[in-house]
């Protein structure tokens, strides 16, 4: 039991994953598998640079990994997805199981930009080089995903929506 | 009045945009209100991603992620290696002994996974605060789990009726990739474990064997190409009966 530094971003990280992944269990398996191949990976780690930027690094190469190797799963569950629950009338604030439904709408790489400059406050800087891509990409792809999930939300998205009395 | 790009409007509600800029835009926005009306939705989007995920960071963790370890399948034998540091100098005795025998044991060979089964006996049974990783109260996920880590559909066999509940499971490294580890518990605190691995060549099929190393009895078969071992401190003809039922379950 080795009390390393990047225990004390387990919490964030996990919170990230769970957005991410949707489902508690994967969320943590996420988590599980960043973190094993961190520590592994540690000596790539720059001292002085942003340990928690890093980690979420690693969790992408994990999570890109994850979603390869479960292509075919993720094709069955893709199939599924054009429905996407909605509440007849939108409220302001969110609801916030509406929110949930949306975001599994977005495609990995929309929901990744968001999830990282929404919910953890990431800089552009800092998701570009988490995600590796250029800044350019990132603002492309924030200005998708937050326009596609105005669209889920709002019921005026392009594409079959249940809708949900 | 300045222009401002959609750059601008998404660092505004991020919170990123200098504050001598923020009246700037906020001018902006009064004679713009579609982009205002856009812009008040992506900051409630804001608002609502981080409220319906914010109480993660206060959740407890669960057990697998208390610790972290070097990732387990790269190096066979690490994660068991590991554990017989931790299990300390009260099983050494036992442990080294066996060690050196698994050692030069060819892996997945029927021998070589009854001494590797007693190893992860002595290690983990005599555990109090973390015997297993996934408790028996998360049975499904545990099962579901380990079945993805082996690529074979498991099951826990239910063993209550001879005394024995799940306490719960935990992944291991074996010779020959992951193990899945099962540990049963009487009222008595008498803890039995079953270690299912891949077995690489060799046979794929053998009758019950029974190993004894040192105090842990063994029960162990390969079974299309899955090594199965049954492992307590009990005598042979106890772990005999256990071990029937067990193989009854496993192949209804």
């Amino acid at each position: 039991m080795i009390e390393h530094p990047v225990l004390e971003h387990i919490p964030r990280l996990r919170r990230y994953a769970r957005a991410l992944a949707g489902d508690r269990y994967a969320a943590d398996d996420l988590v599980q598998d960043t973190l094993e191949r961190a520590v592994n990976k540690f000596h790539l780690w720059r001292p002085g640079s942003d340990l928690r930027a890093w980690l979420f690094a690693v969790m992408h190469n994990v999570f890109i990994n994850q979603l390869r190797s479960r292509r075919h799963e993720m094709e069955q569950s893709m199939s599924e997805l054009p429905t996407v629950a909605v509440r007849a009338s939108q409220s302001d604030p969110l609801e916030l199981q509406d929110m949930a439904n949306a975001l599994r709408g977005l495609s990995a790489e929309h929901r990744e930009v968001l999830l990282l400059v929404a919910l953890e406050q990431l800089t552009y800087e800092q998701v570009a080089v988490a995600l590796d891509i250029p800044i350019g990409t990132v603002m492309s792809r924030l200005s998708r995903a937050r326009e596609r999930l105005r669209q889920l939300l709002s019921g005026n998205a392009p594409v079959s929506l249940k809708v949900v009395k | 009045m300045r222009q401002y790009g959609e750059d601008d409007l998404h660092a505004y509600i991020d919170g990123w945009l200098p504050p001598a800029e923020r009246a700037g835009v906020e001018l902006w926005l009064d004679a713009h209100p579609d982009s205002a009306e856009q812009l008040r939705h992506y900051a409630a989007q804001n608002a609502a991603l981080r409220a319906l995920y914010g109480s993660v960071l206060d959740e407890p963790l669960p057990e697998r992620l208390r610790t972290v370890r070097p990732r387990r399948y790269r190096r066979a034998h690490a994660a068991l290696a590991a554990g017989l540091l931790l299990a300390g100098a009260a099983l050494g005795w036992l442990a080294h002994g066996m060690w050196q025998r698994a050692e030069t044991g060819a892996a997945g060979s029927a021998p070589s996974l009854a001494r590797q089964a007693a190893i992860a006996h002595a290690v983990y049974a005599p555990e109090v605060r973390h015997p297993v990783e996934v408790g028996a109260d998360q049975e499904e996920h545990l099962v579901k789990w380990l079945s993805k880590r082996l690529g074979t559909d498991l099951t826990a066999p239910k063993l209550a009726a001879l005394g024995y509940e799940l306490v719960g499971g935990r992944l291991l490294s074996g010779p020959a990739g992951p193990v899945a580890h099962f540990m049963y518990q009487d009222p008595k605190g008498q803890r039995l474990t079953l270690y299912v691995s891949a077995q690489r060549g060799g046979q794929n099929q053998t009758a019950f064997r029974f190993s004894q190393e040192n105090r842990v009895s063994v029960f162990y078969w390969i079974d299309r190409d899955y090594g199965y071992a049954l492992s307590g401190e009990v005598e042979r003809d106890a772990l005999l009966g256990v071990v029937n039922v067990v193989y009854k379950q496993l192949n209804p």
